[in-house]
């Protein structure tokens, strides 16, 4: 009967997302009045699921594994909710989660919503909100199947704790055959990624041209964030294409979005609207960032930019 | 190669989000609908493939008349024919089981549809579609190569990309990137007046039934105005998002 989550992991250890997806999972179960288990992945310790409130894990371990294969591991999350009678199988919103998420709905016969912010209003019938338009609405959606799958949206639920045991058992499901074999990887690794990141730091054509990025960068590092553009500048190859952000570029729901010389058109508002505070650094005041915003300078970003990195800076060193 | 794009018909971006009947419908009034954007990169990429290595494109719609108009332009852009499957999309599901038949029907080796619909952004569709018919599944789709029987494809991960191969009948989500938004097709004069001789073949829907439903939509709140910070005062923002916003 218990919740069912997926907990993603890299090189053994888990994700960011997989403990939001557990915390989430662990508040859906309380409504239920049910207990949590995670599938995990080759995952090396699993105890620190139990602080976000699981119970108990499935540790599939298997090296043909190693490399996320969408059709395998539906396959095996579908036998484990299976094994478990899970009524709920919660996912994140990563792009592997969401890749493996349609194919898991078919296999369970399980309605499926994704981009669901907020925990369900009810679980009779099953009712939660989700974004739609691109974040420029909510769209309020019943489950009406008995196994129902849900997709969480980025930050929407945050880190929860909540302690419980998490016991660990040994998970041999069957795997298919993959139908598609991973040939290589490009990552970047040892920087901030834009899915991953709670702060995005991002820069227009204002910005003029690629050398001034610098402190684009260095905002980032003070931060801990993640790099992004506006379409334009990846257009103009001032950066790759990976940090376009918008309605034709990625999706970014940061705790903080900092947009340095953006405009704030409609199609790049349309990426970044489910972001939490955003602040906008523009010289034009009719800039329609303004009205998106949370917090403002009009000025020119080449005089606050450097201030605002030494201020940080000094915060930075007092906590 | 017989190649079919799904092609959703959806609100422009820059359209006016509102809902009638108690909040319960998208207010459809003074909308402009589109190709949804992702589509038009995938219908761009079958366009190559035909033009390059020889192959029939067909375009499909699940949806109601209204949705026409949308698959015609599909047509002036040079799709050979199209498809609508007569029924409301009401869920993922739905639009999933109808394309199912459509593609079994008509035995194509590939399937190209958007990652999501700008709509109700679900991303479920491609996935639900490869996983009813048994097809190998690329999401996320920036690149897309077939050689004979052997297909490479490249998709965006988090925080970067990937290489994979596989085969046939394969279905792909797909996005920018499987051409540049440069290279799009925009209908000519000729290919309009051709348009209006393609066959536009309407089916019956068959029998599924909605696992979900959207019972309403709401606007998220009306945001308060910017706190504007002075320039020469960068400190308050510091202050503000430590102390106000609490995010660093
Ligand atoms: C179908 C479609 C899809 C699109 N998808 C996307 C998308 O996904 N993402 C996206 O971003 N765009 C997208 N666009 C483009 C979008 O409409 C805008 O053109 C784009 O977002 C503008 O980028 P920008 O703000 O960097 O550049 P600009 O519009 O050139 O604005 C630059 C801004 O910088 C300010 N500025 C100049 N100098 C300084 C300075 N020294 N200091 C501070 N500020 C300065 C200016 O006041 C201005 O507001 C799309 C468009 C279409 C038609």
């Amino acid at each position: 009967m218990s919740v069912l989550v997926y907990t993603e992991s890299e090189q053994g250890t888990f994700k960011k997302v997989a403990l939001e997806v557990a915390s989430y999972a662990k508040a859906v179960a309380n409504q239920m009045g049910t207990t949590v288990t995670a599938v995990a992945i080759n995952a090396d310790d699993t105890s620190i699921l139990g602080t976000y409130g699981v119970d108990k894990v499935l540790k599939v371990n298997d090296s043909k594994l190693d490399k996320f294969n969408a059709n395998a591991y539906a396959s095996i999350m579908a036998q484990a909710a299976q094994k478990e009678d899970s009524q709920v199988v919660i996912v994140s919103s990563s792009a592997d989660s969401k890749y493996l998420a349609p194919l898991l709905a078919v296999n369970l016969n399980a309605g499926y919503a994704s981009n669901v912010v907020e925990v369900p209003s009810s679980t009779a019938p099953f009712t939660v909100k989700r974004t739609a338009f691109t974040n420029k609405a909510f769209n309020i959606t019943t489950i009406n199947t008995d196994v129902k799958l849900v997709a969480l949206s980025k930050n929407a639920f945050g880190l929860v704790e909540n302690s419980a045991a998490a016991a660990a058992e040994d998970f041999s499901p069957s795997i298919p055959e993959f139908g598609v074999n991973v040939e290589s990887v490009d990552k970047v690794t040892g920087k901030v990624t834009i899915a991953d990141a709670e702060i995005v730091v991002s820069g227009g054509r204002g910005l003029k041209g690629p050398e001034n990025w610098g402190m684009v960068e260095e905002l980032a590092d003070v931060l801990g964030a993640a790099t992004a553009c506006s379409k334009p500048v990846s257009d103009l190859g001032w950066r790759p294409h990976s940090e376009h952000v918008g309605q034709t570029g990625k999706p970014v729901a940061a705790n903080l979005y900092i947009a340095i010389g953006i405009s704030g058109a409609i199609q790049h508002l349309a990426g970044i609207n489910a972001s939490k505070v955003k602040v906008v650094i523009n010289t034009d005041p009719e800039a329609p960032f303004f009205k998106a915003a949370d917090y403002g300078i009009v000025g020119d970003a080449f005089e606050v930019v450097p201030k605002l990195i030494e201020k940080l800076k000094t915060f930075k060193a007092q906590q | 190669m017989k190649i079919l794009v799904c092609i959703s018909h959806v609100p422009d971006t820059t359209s006016k989000i509102n809902f009638t009947e108690g909040d319960t419908k998208f207010d459809t009034n003074g909308v402009q609908f589109v190709i949804n954007p992702n589509d038009e990169f995938g219908l761009t990429r079958a366009m190559w493939f035909k033009e390059k290595q020889g192959a029939s494109v067909d375009v499909v719609n699940v949806g109601g008349p209204e949705t026409e108009p949308t698959l015609r332009k599909a047509l002036a852009i040079g799709a050979d024919s199209a498809i609508r499957v007569n029924t409301e999309a009401t869920d993922g599901f739905v639009v999933a089981k109808q394309l199912a038949k459509v593609v079994q029907d008509g035995g194509y080796d590939l399937v190209i549809a958007g990652r999501e619909s700008i709509d109700y952004n679900g991303g479920m569709v491609p996935g639900m579609l490869a996983g009813l018919t048994n097809a190998n599944f690329v999401n996320t789709c920036i690149g897309l190569e077939v050689d004979g029987t052997t297909v490479t494809a490249t998709r965006e991960i988090d925080g970067g990309k990937e290489t994979v191969s596989t085969s046939f009948p394969l279905v792909i989500g797909g996005q920018k990137g499987l051409v540049e938004e440069s290279d799009l097709r925009i209908p000519n004069m000729r290919g309009i007046m051709m348009a209006r001789k393609k066959p536009l073949t309407v089916l019956d829907p068959v029998e599924a039934t909605a696992e979900t439903a959207a019972v309403k939509f709401e606007k998220p709140a009306p945001k308060g105005a910017v706190t504007l910070i002075d320039a020469d005062n960068v400190d308050e923002l510091v202050n503000l998002l430590h102390n106000e916003a609490k995010v660093i």
